[in-house]
């Protein structure tokens, strides 16, 4: 039992971390390469998971409705970026904050308006409804697997991606010095833009994947920004890798945390006070964690170097 | 005041302090004669109102010492904004069931005294933001707007685990709290609680703006390394001035649970940070009255378009949008002229 209930629940800070890693690497990356804090990502992880559940809902299946969402995402974030964030990469982080602040209520507001207040559901596609048994005994959800998977690819993607190819090799340069890339003929206005829209599609992929795990309404983007920017805190802003290692620790130690403090609390006082303390302090476990890792390292396990 | 706001203007060559320093009067005599004006034509709503810009005006007047002056962009001033609230609601409900705070290690009774529950926001606040400012400050810029954010969070989510204060429910003030001599549920008494405190931190602000803590708060701001050189360690003084602005705040947190009755988790909200922030863009950061300016719009932004549609929140974000983007300096900056600091 207790076997198994830990191999399940690691694998669940598993999936929360891959998840975390897909908003977070858009959020580093745009950080890295631009010098934006973007507060507005979790509106494009809202909008890949609305446009996952219309499109399903539309077409009947889920499939459909994953491959219009990544691409919707991302599209969504070209035409932000055309159209706001460009004027904010010469602006200080005070601006940069408060237009995508705004972005958020535009964004919420706007969602409200065309999908309703009502959350959407999102159904498990039928190819992935089963189970599988775990060493211990218990069954684990093949889709939650299915999520991990995918996250660990496109984390191996994204990895080539920025190692390996012409674009890769551009966002690197980048990152590191962007006069110098522009006088070398490659269009910065036209690289950002893509960078962006990468961001926004990973954050696209990330919402529609969770939306069949939990309902897809408005405001849900923000509980996880406020993660993926623990994370890259934790690993370093501007660094994918950082990203992937914060993104892994966050998952595993806030899903751990929720089951086992309150057990290791009931160990020295009443089950129901141990309950409380340890959910409380369960839900402050990664924060007390960032804080520790900050003042050992106060730029982040891997300081930014792509 | 006017003397004042000259020595509050960090770079007052290009300025026009004289012409600041008459809105501000202005914008300050306006603020008071709104309510009483509403309630000699039989509309208290609108003394509530008043009341609500004079408490979210001195929220951004607190946000505004450490954002506009000492340059430290905080997304976490909504913990302190309802650390204050907090208080004033556990202070209430201690007092309603004639039980204490707590019992130890000292016995602390609760209190229904505006200025006892006051005194207790601004120690906790104080305390809180001591030692979230010993972290946050040790690192800066994009860092320090994301830890102050995951800080106010983590108090955000504690609140709603912690069920002993009504958890995610929040908790209710039955009865306002006391003010000595004064009745409290008068809208315009209590309106004039809320002008008092604000004008007193206006005041606090305008004086630690103009005393070498000032003028060494701006420098770290704009260049800390200088600041080091001359003999002044820069970290200290902009934890003092986090630990002021975060009492500000925390005071403004208190008489906005009164002024609601209700105290709740969405107080704690990194939506309610946002707003701060934009309470003092609005107005335009590093004024004096900035913030008063940038409540008083937001506040009736928020009553004329959420009377036009259901949807008011969509303009509101286009609106400031193109504060942002189009207009920098705020509303004082517009009818003031002169340069806001980068």
């Amino acid at each position: 039992m207790t076997l198994a209930l830990l191999v399940e629940q690691l694998l669940n800070g598993l999936q929360l971390g891959v998840m975390l890693f897909l908003m977070a690497a858009g959020l580093t990356l745009v950080f890295g390469v631009m010098g934006l804090i973007n507060l507005a990502h979790g509106a494009l992880y809202m909008t890949g998971a609305f446009v996952c559940a219309w499109v399903a809902g539309m077409t009947g299946s889920f499939w459909a409705g994953l491959l219009a969402a990544v691409p919707a995402a991302a599209l969504v974030g070209a035409l932000v970026e055309v159209a706001v964030i460009r004027r904010l990469y010469a602006r200080d982080h005070l601006d940069q904050v408060l237009a995508t602040f705004a972005l958020i209520l535009v964004f919420s507001e706007g969602a409200r308006m065309i999908f309703g207040a009502r959350p959407m559901w999102l159904d498990i596609p039928e190819a992935l409804t089963g189970h599988v048994s775990l060493p211990g005994g218990a069954a684990y959800p093949v889709y939650r697997l299915a999520i991990i998977a995918v996250g660990l690819a496109v984390a191996a993607g994204l990895f080539w991606l920025i190692r390996r190819t012409r674009l890769g090799m551009r966002i690197r340069a980048g990152a590191s010095d962007r006069e110098m890339i522009g006088a070398l003929g490659v269009d910065i206005a036209r690289l950002y833009t893509v960078v962006f829209a990468l961001g926004a599609g990973l954050a696209g992929l990330a919402g529609a994947m969770v939306g069949a795990l939990q309902s897809v309404q408005v405001g849900m983007g923000e509980p996880v920004l406020i993660l993926a920017f623990v994370t890259i805190v934790i690993g370093g802003i501007g660094s994918i890798r950082g990203a992937l290692v914060g993104a892994l620790l966050v998952g595993v130690v806030d899903t751990m945390g929720r089951i086992f403090l309150p057990v290791l609390f009931g160990l020295f006082t009443d089950p129901s006070s141990a309950t409380t303390t340890g959910a409380a302090l369960a839900s402050m476990l990664i924060y007390l964690m960032m804080a520790g890792i900050l003042a050992v390292r106060p730029s982040g396990l891997f300081p930014a170097d792509g | 005041m006017a003397e004042q706001t000259t020595h509050g203007a960090p770079e007052a060559a290009p300025r026009r302090p004289g012409r600041e320093a008459w809105i501000n009067a202005g914008l300050a005599a306006l603020l008071l004669a709104a309510p009483v004006a509403a309630i000699g034509l039989g509309e208290p709503y609108y003394a509530n109102l008043a009341s609500r810009v004079a408490i979210l005006g001195l929220a951004g007047v607190g946000l505004n010492l450490a954002l506009g002056y000492g340059g430290m962009v905080s997304l976490g001033h909504a913990a302190f904004f309802g650390i204050g609230g907090y208080a004033a609601g556990i202070a209430a409900q201690a007092a309603f069931n004639a039980e204490p705070v707590m019992g130890w290690p000292v016995t602390l009774p609760g209190t229904d005294l505006m200025p006892a529950i006051w005194l207790a926001a601004l120690v906790v606040a104080g305390l809180v933001a001591a030692a979230m400012g010993a972290i946050c400050l040790r690192t800066s810029g994009v860092y320090f707007i994301m830890i102050t954010l995951a800080f106010a969070q983590m108090i955000f989510y504690f609140a709603i685990s912690w069920p002993e204060y009504g958890g995610e429910d929040g908790l209710s003030i039955h009865v306002r709290n006391r003010f000595p001599g004064v009745d409290t549920y008068d809208p315009l008494t209590f309106f004039l609680i809320c002008y008092a405190c604000l004008m007193a931190a206006i005041w606090l602000t305008s004086r630690l703006i103009a005393a070498r803590f000032g003028a060494a708060l701006m420098c770290a701001r704009m260049n800390p390394g200088r600041l080091a050189t001359v003999g002044i360690e820069p970290f200290p003084v902009k934890l003092a001035a986090f630990v002021v602005s975060a009492m500000l705040t925390a005071l403004a947190g208190a008489l906005y649970a009164e002024l609601n009755g209700f105290v709740s988790p969405a107080m704690l909200n990194w939506h309610t940070s946002g707003e701060i922030i934009v309470f003092c863009i609005l107005g335009g950061v590093g004024r004096l009255f900035g913030p008063v300016a940038g409540a008083a719009l937001y506040v009736l932004m928020e009553h004329v378009l959420g009377g036009l549609t259901e949807h008011w929140q969509l303009p509101l974000g286009l609106i400031i949008l193109a504060v942002v983007l189009f207009a920098r300096g705020g509303l004082i900056g517009l009818l003031a002229g002169g340069a806001r600091h980068g």
